[in-house]
Parts: structure tokens; C-alpha cells; sequence
């Protein structure tokens, strides 16, 4: 780890009550991202992953542990404070892409511009600025329904950039398309991490967590090992984790 | 953005949309109707009391005016009484009775008012002219058509009639220089009016120096309740009544109008109030994991309920002139099967469109469909965005 770190948590507990019964989806989860890393969480389906995504995304909250991004302690932000949290320092891309249909692919990228006060001229400038970072540059009057879902992605990328989030977090972003366009996303999110931003994905997609810098196996609510890719000679190397409680 | 979203979102689903914009207007149109018929009846009383800007009414002690056929003795040195009075400019006395038009077939009888011609104000002139003359007489289209007689013609006429014997007493002879409609009086009743002198003598003695009613006229700002309170002091034979006592005595004997107008009325507005949640419940429910995403994008709470609170106003807005307008025709149909009860004066509307009728109408229906909205709005916006997201993509 060379940079300062953007994500970090500490013991990860999160369950959920299901009737009586308490049933854990992370067990105590502990690990850091640094600032420009690309990291990719793998694992079987209902091993925590998507949970994770969502307490660092502050959508949740930890049945106990800590969760800071950027500095800022988020694991138990109330509300309204969350919400702010989310606008200006979380960028979200989801599977099913979860564009507004009633609005265009620029309005759909305007939306966090004009929750956060920006204002109109310069809102639809940035929205452009955006789409045509994502290849979407002449798609910006089309609605959701006018793009195929390799651009529907694009949008939603573009709308997750739109405040210059610390932390961009990315759910099976290529789990509704098909290989082609998946590879097309892959290359997108290896530029953007080039460009600078730190990406967190949660994905079964072997080939979009081969494109990771830094690959994170989860297991049964645990992190279960953690690995660094080295590109130059494809050498992989262990990340420098601090051990999990239930492995000490 | 946030009203393109709610436009859209009202817009996705047109049928339903329209039907309940249908329903809320039909509900809106009662609404209207019932606020016109709380205060409508008492509104055109009130108008038809203060038209010919009479303010005070003198009937016979503990009477009220035409509610009996009782009759106030002394007239002339009350209505010097009245007429020295510096607040007061025109006094203007009524002698009620009946006249009977010998026809070929039985005797038309018509309500018959004494009046002063020059400062009466129980009646308006259509045709023809004031009957200055002893022997004149005006009548209205209900008594033209009975008697069979047309203005400018003669015709005999009695205050007298006895059925069994077939005998008039009274009779004179009159000359019909008007035709009139009466304020007071139903459209359909026959009336006429005369001289009160001429009407005094053809029913005898009994009626020497008497009249029903002596309607007062006062100076434009005098204090009409302490003219009220000073003639009563000044006249106790007589009771006195202001237009704001008439109106009261209205308020009391409609009394059950306005409860069954409050209670309708409100029913109205809580089904128009449940439609809209409905609406707003589906439409909402249908979004869930939109809502999800914008809250999970950071939109913030307070954004959403206020788009979701824009539709449901938006329904209300749309629907609001649709309603009033179906309001205002099934009022003017309601009023015109209303109107037509035996004994009502023409002018009494029981719905009578007043703007303030109508915006509270619409400040009502505005109101209760943000209500509506509120409900869903907040439900949908206080989800747990995690397990909502979560669910959508499972289903």
C-alpha cells in the first residue's frame, strides 16, 4: 500500500434478524483501500460481498465496527447526513443500471449535479463533459429506453462520476451484458482508474476482477484472502492485511 | 427536474390517470356544490333583503314580517314617527290582503299589496308604469295570464268574495297600467299591487289606518342597530328587525341545509382525499427501487416526498377546474329543480356561485391532495435503500 488510504474498516459486523434469529452476512470484516487503488470483491453468491458494497456505500449500517471513507467515520451517520455523504463523496454504479426512464441520459447525469446546487449552465456542461468521457457524447437527448444496456451502463458510470466522488463503488456493473459489451466496460473501468479514481466492484465476472489491481476473496461473511496483481510480470502478492478476528 | 420526474410519472400510466382525475373532479364538482348550498341560500337572502335598500322591517309585535296576517294599527302617526327620524330617508308601508278577478269561469284570486307607489320596494316594474292613480293597478305574468287580460285593459276586482254565496264585496274598477315581478313573492304566485289607500277602501273599515309592514330606508352610513334599537324604544307596538336579525332567523330555519351541506361536503372531499392516496400509493409502489436509487445517489429525503406531493398536487390542480366547472352546471340544474318548491321568491338561489365559494373549494381540494401525498411520499422515502435495492433485483 504506497497511498493514503480512502476506505478503511475495522472489525465488519454486519447481521440481519430473520424472525428470532440473527443470521451474519459479514463476520468481521477488516481491510483498507488506498486512494487510486482498483479493487475487486469476489466470492460465491451470499458471501457478504454485495452487503460490504452497500455499508461502504453508507445505503447501511453495521450491526457493529467501523467503517470511515476518506476520513470521515460513515458507519453512523445519521440520515440526512448519509445522504449528503453519498452525494459528494460516493459515486454508485449498479447491475441493473437504474436510470431514471422519464429522463434523459444528460438529465439522468444532472440529477447528483442538481442535488448537490450546481447550477444550470454549468450542470448540463459537466453532464456533457461526462457522457462524452464515457463515449455518450451524441446520446445525450436519448432516454433509458433508446440505449442499449452496454450505454445505459455508461450513463449510470457517468452519473456516478458527476460530483468527483473519493470512492467509486461498482455492483456486477457487467452482470446484464453480454461479453462484448462487458469487455467494453472492463476497459472503461481500467481508464477511469488510470485517470485516478478508486474503484471498488463487487462482481462474479472473473474477467472485470482480472482487470482489479487488487483482488479480494470473500467467503461465508469473511474475508478469506487478499491479493495484489501486478500487471509487469503478473506476479500476485499478498496485500498486507491485517488478519480477520476469526483467524487470529 | 424533480417536476419533469412527476410529470412523467403521471404521464407513464394516462388511463389511470385520467380516471382519477375524473373521480377527484366529480368529487371536487359536489365539493363545490355543497360549499355554494352552505352559504348560498343565506348569500341570495341576504341580497334580496338588501336590494331595494330597505334595512329595517316593522311588523306587528312578535311577528315577523308576512308571518302572520296580523296588522299594525295607528299607520299614519307611526309612520311620522318613523319619517321624522333624521337617519332615515324613505319609510315605506305594505298593507297585505287578497283581490278576487270575477272571470267567467270562478274568481282568480291574486295576493294583493297596498303599497306607495312612489317609495315601495316590494316589486319591479317590467312594463308599463307605477299605479299613481286611485284606480290603477300592476300586476305580475302569473295574474296577466290567470285573469286572461292585457296591460292598459279594465278589469273588476274585489277584496271580498264569498265562495258559498258567490257574492264580491269591495269591487271597484281598475285599470292595469304595469306588469311587474314581485321580490318577495314566487315566481308562479299571482300578485298585484295598488295604492294602499285604494286597497284600504275596498276592504272596508277594518283595514282604516293599518298596514303590515312598513319597510325603513336608511341614510347611506347610519348605524342601522342603533336606528333598530331607537325605533323599537320610540314604537312598541311594532316589532323591529334589521337585515342582520333576518338573516339570523334565515340562518336558524336552514340550519339543517348547512349541516346536510357541511356533512356531504365533506364526505366528498374524503373520497376525493382516498382517491389521490390510492393513486399516489400504486404509482409510488411502482417506483419503489427508483426511489431506492435516487436515495442511494443522494437525493435527498425531503426531494422525493416533494415530488411525490408535486403529482398528487398536480392531480388536484388538473382535476380542481374540471370540478368546478361540473360543479357550476349540476348547481345551476340542482338550483333550478330547487327553485321550483312552492312558495320561494323567484330570486332565492339555493346554490349561488361566489368566488369565495370557489376558491374555497379549491384551497380545500389543493390542500387535502397534498395531504394525500404525504402518506406514500414519506413511506417510499424512508425505505431502507439497501434492502429495497436489494429486493428489486431479486424480483
Amino acid at each position: 500500500m504506497t497511498g493514503k488510504a480512502i476506505v478503511e474498516v475495522r472489525d465488519l459486523v454486519r447481521e440481519y434478524r430473520m424472525g428470532e434469529e440473527r443470521v451474519p452476512a459479514l463476520r468481521g470484516v477488516t481491510f483498507t483501500v488506498d486512494q487510486g487503488e482498483y479493487a475487486a470483491i469476489v466470492g460465491p453468491s451470499g458471501c457478504g460481498k454485495s452487503t460490504l458494497l452497500n455499508l461502504l456505500g453508507v445505503i447501511d449500517r453495521p450491526t457493529s465496527g467501523t467503517v470511515s471513507i476518506a476520513g470521515e467515520r460513515v458507519d453512523q451517520l445519521d440520515d440526512a447526513r448519509a445522504t449528503e455523504f453519498r452525494l459528494r463523496r460516493i459515486g454508485f454504479v449498479f447491475q441493473r443500471f437504474y436510470l431514471l426512464q422519464a429522463l434523459t441520459a444528460r438529465e439522468n447525469v444532472e440529477l447528483p449535479l442538481a442535488e448537490a446546487g450546481m447550477a444550470g449552465a454549468e450542470r448540463r456542461a459537466r453532464a456533457l463533459e461526462l457522457l462524452d468521457y464515457v463515449g455518450l457524447g451524441r446520446r445525450e437527448r436519448h432516454r433509458p429506453s433508446q440505449l442499449s444496456g452496454g450505454e445505459q451502463q455508461r450513463v449510470a458510470i457517468a452519473r456516478a462520476l458527476a460530483n468527483r466522488p473519493a470512492l467509486l463503488l461498482a455492483d456486477e456493473p457487467t452482470g446484464e451484458l453480454d461479453a462484448r459489451t462487458g469487455a467494453e466496460m472492463i476497459a472503461l473501468f481500467e481508464r477511469l482508474n488510470r485517470d485516478g479514481t478508486t474503484v471498488v466492484v463487487v462482481t462474479h465476472d472473473e474477467d472485470l476482477a482480472r482487470a482489479a489491481k487488487r483482488v479480494i476473496h470473500m467467503r461465508d461473511g469473511t474475508i478469506v484472502d487478499d491479493v495484489r496483481v501486478d500487471p509487469a510480470d503478473r506476479r500476485v502478492e499478498p496485500a498486507g492485511l491485517a488478519p480477520e478476528p476469526h483467524e487470529r | 427536474m424533480l417536476a419533469t420526474l412527476a410529470i412523467a410519472s403521471l404521464v407513464r400510466h394516462r388511463t389511470r390517470t385520467v380516471l382519477a382525475i375524473l373521480g377527484v373532479a366529480v368529487s371536487a364538482a359536489m365539493l363545490l356544490d355543497m360549499v355554494m348550498l352552505s352559504s348560498g341560500m343565506r348569500e341570495s337572502f341576504r341580497g334580496l333583503l338588501l336590494s331595494q335598500g330597505f334595512q329595517l322591517r316593522l311588523s306587528p309585535r312578535g311577528t315577523l314580517p308576512f308571518d302572520t296576517e296580523a296588522t299594525i294599527r295607528g299607520a299614519d302617526s307611526l309612520l311620522a314617527v318613523i319619517r321624522a327620524r333624521p337617519a332615515v330617508v324613505a319609510a315605506s308601508p305594505v298593507l297585505g290582503g287578497q283581490l278576487h278577478f270575477p272571470t267567467s269561469g270562478a274568481a282568480v284570486t291574486a295576493s294583493a299589496l297596498g303599497v306607495e307607489p312612489a317609495v315601495q320596494g316590494d316589486y319591479e316594474l317590467v312594463a308599463g308604469r307605477q299605479p299613481t292613480a286611485p284606480n290603477e293597478i300592476v300586476a305580475n305574468d302569473a295574474t296577466f295570464r290567470a285573469i286572461g287580460h292585457s296591460l292598459g285593459d279594465t278589469v273588476r276586482a274585489a277584496a271580498g268574495y264569498d265562495p258559498q254565496l258567490r257574492t264580491y264585496s269591495g269591487e271597484r274598477t281598475l285599470r292595469l297600467v304595469g306588469r311587474v315581478r314581485f321580490i318577495y313573492l314566487a315566481l308562479d304566485q299571482r300578485a298585484v299591487a295598488l295604492p294602499i289607500t285604494t286597497l284600504r277602501a275596498m276592504n272596508g273599515p277594518a283595514s282604516t289606518d293599518r298596514i303590515s309592514l312598513a319597510m325603513v330606508k336608511l341614510r347611506p352610513g347610519a348605524d342601522v342597530e342603533r336606528e333598530r334599537a331607537a325605533l323599537h324604544a320610540l314604537l312598541p307596538q311594532v316589532t323591529v328587525t334589521s337585515t342582520a336579525q333576518a338573516l339570523e332567523q334565515v340562518d336558524q330555519r336552514l340550519s339543517y341545509f348547512r349541516q346536510l351541506a357541511v356533512i356531504l361536503g365533506s364526505v366528498s372531499l374524503v373520497v376525493g382525499f382516498l382517491l389521490v392516496t390510492t393513486l399516489v400509493t400504486v404509482s409510488v409502489n411502482e417506483r419503489i427501487g427508483e426511489i431506492a436509487v435516487m436515495r442511494a445517489i443522494g437525493v435527498r429525503r425531503w426531494r422525493i416526498v416533494g415530488q411525490i406531493l408535486l403529482e398528487s398536487s398536480a392531480l388536484m390542480l388538473i382535476a380542481a377546474p374540471l370540478g368546478l366547472a361540473l360543479g357550476l352546471v349540476t348547481a345551476r340544474w340542482l338550483d333550478s329543480i330547487l327553485s321550483r318548491f312552492p312558495g320561494l321568491p323567484e330570486r332565492i338561489d339555493f346554490f349561488l356561485f361566489q368566488p369565495r365559494a370557489a376558491w374555497t373549494a379549491l384551497g380545500l381540494l389543493v390542500v387535502s391532495g397534498i395531504l394525500a401525498g404525504v402518506y406514500p411520499s414519506w413511506r417510499s422515502a424512508s425505505l431502507p435503500i439497501a434492502v429495497t435495492l436489494r429486493q428489486e433485483a431479486v424480483g
